[in-house]
């Protein structure tokens, strides 16, 4: 065997494993679905096949109703895209999953067991729920592996930071998803001094090396150059079926680029803060109301 | 394959490079100030003959001192300012607390040479009172009156900073309700009845630990005590600002959200370098107190807290040594202006401080280091001249 035909065996076998992830993460099935399973408390639970459930929730702002009855399940290992007008309580909903606001009515949880609304917002993120800003909100001030570093998973207490040393096995990690940002070569530059594609990248980084369940993205691509969007939209690709994501976003061309060639993929428009129509991209393109909505008839 | 297993030299090419603490040149910065401290200044003062151009005077020793307990406090408001964004003005509070406690003692130590001859305080046998108020209870003890100098601020600032920082106070709110609670404190102890000497405070003290406050040995033994005392605090503060806890805070500072969002508790951090900030200040005024020979609660006037941020600022904020700087500058300046021209030092100061504001916003520090620094551009200056000549 030739030294390619080597390599070649190698990255076939590493994409036919990768697809096995893929197709098992996030399904039903094996001793954790049976009635006898154990339950543990503050553990995510996904056996009954959602990771987000929300019920009924209203929020209102002196009197203007952001969110209205808004229920919404995300099934756990699904990329779920979601748009919507101005105003239409996108990103009060991710308030609510955050813990960032408490809703006046209505349930929120992650798994089947954890409750969102006794948590509170460094809880929520601890627990496995990253969140990224319509804004990207990086620590200007440090370097980009500094930016990296305080995501990284490990304790979050103060006596454990105080005597923090990274070990080999972290580095590699951050060396990794610098690598995978695309911000290798600027590591060590102050995070303010990125462009803003860039801390969008750093600000997705700092997601992923968090090792979220679930990822909201709010807006992640505003901003960026098209061949950005276009490696972003292959990055979020990638994570599907390991991680949950719901993507919030006006760029229809970003979310096509989601869907693409999956009518399964579901998009759920939101309108007056809850929601107006949920199914395929094309269904929902399609759907009179949604037009009626965007259009303005 | 190799390509998937990162190189070691890929990760040490990210990796900044830490452990050392301070660079060379910070070491030996901090060896030489060691040696000024604890054994020229000393030999200035005590060995050195009085006619000598190397004496140093009682004066400028019992100034320095000063300053130096000040540029504790300066330090540790860089911590919670500078360095988490905080800006606190009642830090006052905790200077005075540190050194009502150290008061304390020395009141009990002057014992049956006050001037009613009787074995209680001056103030106390002038208001009539019998017995020791039961906050004086352990007064007599030197190691009870030490904890005290870390307990009595450090339990202060944990009980505040834990209301005001659950209930998300930030900005310009915490920082007036800082000034509220030192004013606050003021008018507490003013009061003759809370038992801390009214408005004259605690002062004439005699002795520490049974030996002589007055004389030039203990004095110069005092000098060097908050002399090693501030170094040591600046390596302290150098190891937290260093370590991922001083990152946490900085990145506080920059975008509390995303710190929450990231899973931190600001709540715990805040917390942590707030009392510790506070603790530091009460070292400060303990060691102040023995020195300056007077505590009363003119320390406490908002005003005062005020200062501490302004020493701060003129140093440089979010620079360690800028503080430092920064309360020698101050009040070396003061001391100048309040014998050269006493009416104007108020409005010098407020001079000062707008000017600092206005075109130095990283302070003195920073118009020697940094990107627009002295440093800085004579090295271009000094680059661009061989690229020339060559």
């Amino acid at each position: 065997m030739t030294p390619d035909l080597m390599r070649a065996g190698a990255v076939a076998r590493r994409a036919a494993e990768e697809r096995q992830i893929a197709a098992t993460a996030g399904r039903s099935g094996g001793r954790e679905t049976s009635y006898s399973r154990v339950a543990r408390p503050g553990e995510l639970d996904t056996a009954h096949g959602a990771i987000l459930y929300l019920d009924d929730i209203t929020v209102s702002f002196d009197g203007f109703k952001a969110l209205n009855a808004l229920t919404l399940s995300i099934s756990a290992g699904e990329m779920r895209c979601i748009i919507g007008p101005n105003g239409a309580g996108k990103t009060t909903m991710m308030d609510v999953i955050t813990g960032k606001t408490r809703p006046d009515t209505g349930h929120a949880f992650f798994g089947s067991t954890i409750d969102l609304l006794r948590l509170r917002e460094n809880e929520i993120a601890s627990i496995g729920v990253g969140r990224k800003f319509q804004k990207p909100t990086v620590f200007e001030h440090l370097s980009v592996f500094e930016n990296l570093e305080l995501a990284l998973k490990a304790d979050r207490g103060v006596r454990a930071s105080l005597f923090f040393r990274l070990s080999g096995e972290q580095l590699d990690r951050i060396g990794a998803t610098l690598v995978l940002i695309h911000l290798k070569e600027h590591a060590q530059r102050a995070a303010g001094a990125l462009s803003h594609g860039q801390k969008q990248w750093l600000e997705i980084g700092m997601l992923l090396i968090q090792d979220p369940r679930l990822l909201l993205l709010d807006e992640p691509v505003a901003g960026m150059t098209d061949e950005e969007t276009e490696r972003t939209a292959e990055l979020f690709l990638s994570l599907e079926g390991s991680h949950s994501l719901v993507v919030v976003e006006h760029d229809m061309k970003f979310i096509h680029a989601l869907t693409h060639g999956n009518p399964a993929k579901k998009v759920t428009v939101l309108h007056e803060g809850s929601v107006l129509a949920e199914g395929s991209l094309a269904d929902v393109q399609s759907n009179e109301k949604v037009v009626e909505v965007y259009l303005g008839r | 394959m190799s390509a998937v297993l990162p190189s070691p030299a890929m990760a040490a090419s990210i990796a900044p490079r830490r452990g050392m603490l301070l660079g060379i040149r910070g070491w030996t910065g901090v060896t030489i100030a060691l040696i000024v401290v604890a054994v020229l200044v000393p030999i200035a003062n005590l060995l050195v003959p009085a006619g000598s151009v190397f004496h140093l005077s009682e004066y400028a020793v019992q100034l320095v001192a000063k300053i130096m307990c000040y540029a504790i406090c300066a330090l540790a408001m860089d911590l919670i300012w500078g360095y988490t964004g905080i800006l606190s003005l009642g830090h006052g509070v905790f200077f005075a607390l540190g050194g009502y406690a150290m008061g304390m003692y020395l009141m009990r130590q002057i014992g049956s040479d006050g001037q009613y001859r009787l074995p209680m305080p001056d103030f106390m046998v002038f208001l009539n009172w019998k017995e020791f108020p039961w906050h004086w209870g352990l007064s007599d003890s030197f190691v009870a009156q030490m904890a005290m100098v870390v307990l009595a601020p450090g339990l202060l600032a944990f009980v505040f900073g834990f209301f005001a920082f659950r209930s998300r106070i930030k900005g310009v709110y915490f920082s007036i309700i800082t000034q509220a609670m030192t004013y606050a404190m003021m008018l507490l102890f003013f009061r003759n009845e809370t038992g801390f000497g009214g408005n004259n405070g605690f002062t004439d003290f005699k002795r520490i630990l049974g030996v002589p406050l007055q004389t030039p040995t203990m004095r110069m033994l005092l000098f060097v005590i908050t002399g090693c005392t501030l170094i040591a605090f600046f390596l302290m503060a150098r190891a937290i600002v260093d370590s991922k806890f001083g990152r946490v805070l900085q990145a506080i500072r920059d975008a509390e959200s995303r710190v929450m969002f990231t899973g931190y508790d600001p709540l715990r951090y805040k917390l942590a370098i707030w009392t510790l900030s506070a603790v530091m200040c009460g070292i400060a005024g303990a060691l102040y107190v023995p020195q300056v020979g007077i505590i009363n609660p003119s320390e406490m006037t908002p005003a005062a807290s005020i200062e501490i941020a302004i020493w701060t600022a003129v140093g440089g904020r979010a620079t360690l040594i800028g503080p430092i700087v920064g309360a020698f500058f101050v009040n070396g300046a003061k001391s100048w202006f309040t014998q050269a021209f006493p009416e104007i030092w108020l409005y010098a100061l407020g001079a000062m401080f707008i000017a600092v504001t206005l075109f130095l916003p990283q302070g003195i520090v920073g118009l020697v280091r940094g990107p627009d620094g002295v440093v800085a551009r004579l090295r271009r200056a000094v680059r661009k001249e061989e690229g020339s000549a060559s």
